[in-house]
């Protein structure tokens, strides 16, 4: 947790916990998963009421935060859903918002579209993974042929975040010009979707086919000329909130194994007073402030828009992203054989943190990225 | 308060200006915060330090009625980016400024205040620590060295030793033990003695990278007078703590009374890693690459980190011993560090080069050293004991020596 938030921020953070405690408990999480659901859609209608949508929005669009630092408090928002391993689409959502906000200021008006995202009754994802691809959201293979005064798209996503019910998504393809944006409503002619399974509890994505799928030139966001700068913007909004989500989940996860080490007893005294465990709890205790340290900065560079927000935004995914396994591990390793069971929460929390991990960079992609911004 | 401060922004322009015009410029041509100091710096530092005074820019976060400026750590912090590209007293930062005289201004009396704090303001005094002894690192309060009450005087004999920077300092915080049969922490007083007396035989310590900035001393019969102790008699604990929680926040790099930062260097030779990786010619290799991006993360993250404790433990949210973790972290990051470079370095890190000015051995060099890292300023494994026991507030070590008469606690050979 941010250690300066304003009294407005707190409030709205106790608001939010209250919220997942009483309608998204662990328990909820794990009836969802048996019943092989992602998210209720009025669980994420109700998040939405409370803002979840609206604080990448503008003022002007209906949205807007009440401490005016809206990326802050969203991150406010997905650190309280790693700690509770919450449902619902938060992060890719905001994401699509992220990019159609920004594509508005060189392309189309995409207002109507936001409106709907930030209600709740539209559900968003962007599209930026290929089968069998890595991380390069701007080299995809998927194009968009123009044909008129349509564009046609032609190609295969995947790994799409709640894929199999997102009404519209937003698909980066090849023009002739360059590499393009395009929102796509999930119910046009030559779109199929296939659900996938993921790691994660109740996170669900799917492979999403456009077989020469046809869209207005408005369904365009921004232009070829700042689709770098739109997915470097949406890219910086998915990692953060991603390392915020991490950082809740290892807090949660840290704080209930300290409880356990003082509540376990073997040989007759609580496992929190052997020096062996102790001293692996200050290692996990540090890095978990390291953790949160770096996604504080990285939260306010890109909620600035800060000239080093892409760099800070890679090193708090690159850190956080390798450390939140390390720790959970370790955690289960304390719980002994309980921690491997699926009946303890640890690996509800582990499943989560090892999807925030891969996706949308690897701690690995962004080492390099790194490497890149600082000039080597 | 009466007093208006100065906003921050202000105080950088009045800065800068100043800088410019009072300063030296960092010469490209001259090596700075090599790892061994050379005497000239001590001459040059104390000058340097009398302008900063002279200039109303010394000790900013000090009060005023001892010779600082009654600033905030925000003024530091924007007077040390300021101060980058000109030559500072960086020498007299830690342990004089950072350490000891944080300790005197919560411990000191007025009139030791008035002597030693201001005195190290204004760069007249050097002050230094006699904390640790050679009969045992971790286990500080298990110290020998004896003090004993004659008239207005203390007459001190033992030995201290890992005492940084003595050799050039003027006086030094002495921890002593005045009561044998208290218990360890009892019989303890914090004493101000002179450096440089007959008294006192004083050797420099050489470590494994060539660097003797360690000292040791050994006292025969070291008179001093009585008004030297600090706090009260047999309370020296309570200001030991106070002094090491300076220590800890100096050494981990949070502390608002030092001034200026060094140049950076990757290593002692002042190489950073990315110039190392281009100079062996793995800059284009992506296994380089990635190794550099992620020292380059978690060298971020050492500062953030810092920033993120220090606002903690000023609202309060943290205890004071939170200290430990940018003390852990400050160890573990530079030695990952100093691993990567020793893996980019390969089969250059162990023989000088033919020509050039022998870069890449340092990094050999920096290898030998790395533990220092975790072993100076308290171990890593007594920031994991402070971490877990008041942090995390897990239960005690089990201590052999706790409520026993010091005389009667068992010592090794």
């Amino acid at each position: 947790m941010d250690l300066e938030l304003t009294e407005d921020q707190k409030l709205f953070r106790n608001t939010t916990v209250k919220f997942l405690e009483t309608e998204a408990p662990v328990e909820k999480v794990r009836e969802l998963n048996k019943a092989g659901e992602g998210f209720p859609a009025e669980f994420w209608a109700q998040g939405a009421e409370l803002g979840w949508a609206a604080l990448l929005v503008p003022e002007e669009l209906g949205g807007g935060s009440i401490s005016g630092n809206g990326f802050q408090d969203l991150a406010i928002v997905a650190e309280e859903f790693g700690r509770l391993v919450s449902p619902g689409p938060l992060l890719p959502v905001n994401t699509v918002i992220a990019g159609l906000v920004d594509g508005a200021a060189s392309g189309a008006d995409h207002s109507e579209a936001i409106e709907g995202l930030m209600s709740g009754e539209v559900i968003g994802s962007w599209a930026a993974y290929e089968p069998n691809g890595h991380w390069e959201p701007l080299s995809p293979s998927t194009t968009a042929a123009k044909n008129g005064g349509n564009y046609v798209i032609t190609g295969v996503k995947d790994r799409v975040e709640v894929g199999d019910v997102a009404n519209v998504v937003l698909v980066t393809a090849r023009t002739d010009e360059g590499v393009a944006l395009f929102l796509v409503p999930t119910d046009a002619d030559g779109v199929t979707v296939e659900p996938v399974e993921s790691l994660d509890f109740v996170r669900h994505y799917a492979t999403i086919r456009f077989d020469g799928v046809t869209v207005p030139a408005e369904a365009k966001v921004g232009t070829e000329a700042t689709t770098a700068n739109i997915v470097e913007r949406m890219f910086q909004v998915a990692t953060v909130l991603q390392t915020a989500e991490m950082c809740g989940a290892i807090d949660r996860v840290f704080e209930f194994t300290v409880q356990w080490a003082f509540d376990r007893y073997s040989f007759g005294r609580p496992l929190a007073s052997y020096q062996a465990l102790k001293h692996r709890f200050s290692d996990m205790r540090t890095w978990l402030e390291c953790c949160m340290a770096t996604t504080d900065e990285a939260v306010k560079a890109v909620n600035n828009r800060a000239e080093n927000a892409g760099r800070l935004a890679s090193i708090a995914k690159a850190y956080v992203g390798t450390k939140a396994i390390v720790i959970i591990q370790d955690c289960v390793q304390m719980h002994g054989g309980l921690g491997v069971t699926w009946e303890h929460d640890c690996h509800l929390y582990l499943r989560r943190t090892m999807v925030d991990r891969q996706l949308f960079g690897t701690p690995a992609d962004h080492k390099r990225r790194i490497a890149d911004l600082i000039g080597l | 308060m009466s007093d208006q401060i100065e906003a921050v922004e202000d105080f950088r322009l009045r800065a800068r200006a100043w800088l410019a015009e009072n300063m030296p410029k960092l010469d490209p041509d001259k090596e700075y915060n090599t790892n061994r100091v050379a005497d000239r710096e001590w001459v040059e530092h104390r000058e340097l330090q009398k302008k900063l005074f002279a200039g109303g820019f010394a000790g900013l976060c000090f009060p005023k009625e001892y010779g600082g400026q009654g600033l905030t750590p925000a003024h530091q912090a924007a007077f040390t980016e300021e101060s980058l590209p000109y030559e500072m007293p960086l020498r007299l930062n830690i342990p004089s400024l950072g350490i000891c005289s944080g300790m005197l201004l919560d411990m000191g009396s007025e009139e030791q205040k008035q002597k030693y704090l201001r005195g190290a303001i204004s760069g007249e005094i050097i002050l230094c620590q006699f904390l640790s002894e050679p009969s045992g690192g971790s286990d500080l309060a298990g110290l020998l060295t004896r003090a004993q009450r004659d008239g207005d005087t203390y007459v001190i004999n033992g030995q201290k030793t890992w005492s940084t920077f003595a050799y050039a300092a003027d006086y030094a915080t002495c921890l002593v033990r005045t009561d044998w049969d208290a218990p360890k922490h009892r019989g303890l007083s914090m004493i101000i003695v002179p450096v440089h007396d007959a008294a006192t035989h004083l050797n420099r310590v050489r470590m494994v990278d060539g660097s003797d900035e360690f000292c040791e001393e050994f006292f025969t019969d070291l008179v001093v007078p009585a008004e030297n102790l600090v706090g009260t008699e047999n309370d020296g604990w309570t200001v030991g703590q106070r002094q090491l929680f300076y220590e800890r926040q100096a050494v981990g790099g949070g502390s608002p009374y030092v001034s200026g930062r060094a140049p950076s260097r990757g290593n002692a030779a002042g190489l950073s890693i990315e110039s190392l990786a281009r100079e062996v010619g793995k800059d284009q290799d992506p296994a380089v690459r990635e190794l550099v991006g992620w020292t380059h993360a978690q060298d971020v993250v050492n500062h953030q980190l810092i920033k993120r404790i220090t606002v903690g433990m000023a609202s309060g949210e943290y205890p004071a011993m939170a200290s430990s973790m940018m003390r852990l972290a400050h160890a573990e990051i530079p030695q990952a560090k100093v691993d990567v470079m020793f893996e980019i370095a390969g089969d250059a890190a162990v023989t000088s080069l033919p020509e050039g000015d022998g870069y890449l051995r340092s990094v050999g060099v920096a290898v030998l050293m790395r533990q220092g890292a975790s072993l100076g300023g308290g171990s890593s494994e007594m920031s994991r004991n402070m971490i877990s026991e008041r942090v995390l507030m897990m239960p005690r070590e089990y201590a052999a020596d706790r409520d026993v008469p010091f005389r009667e606690v068992r010592r090794g050979r």
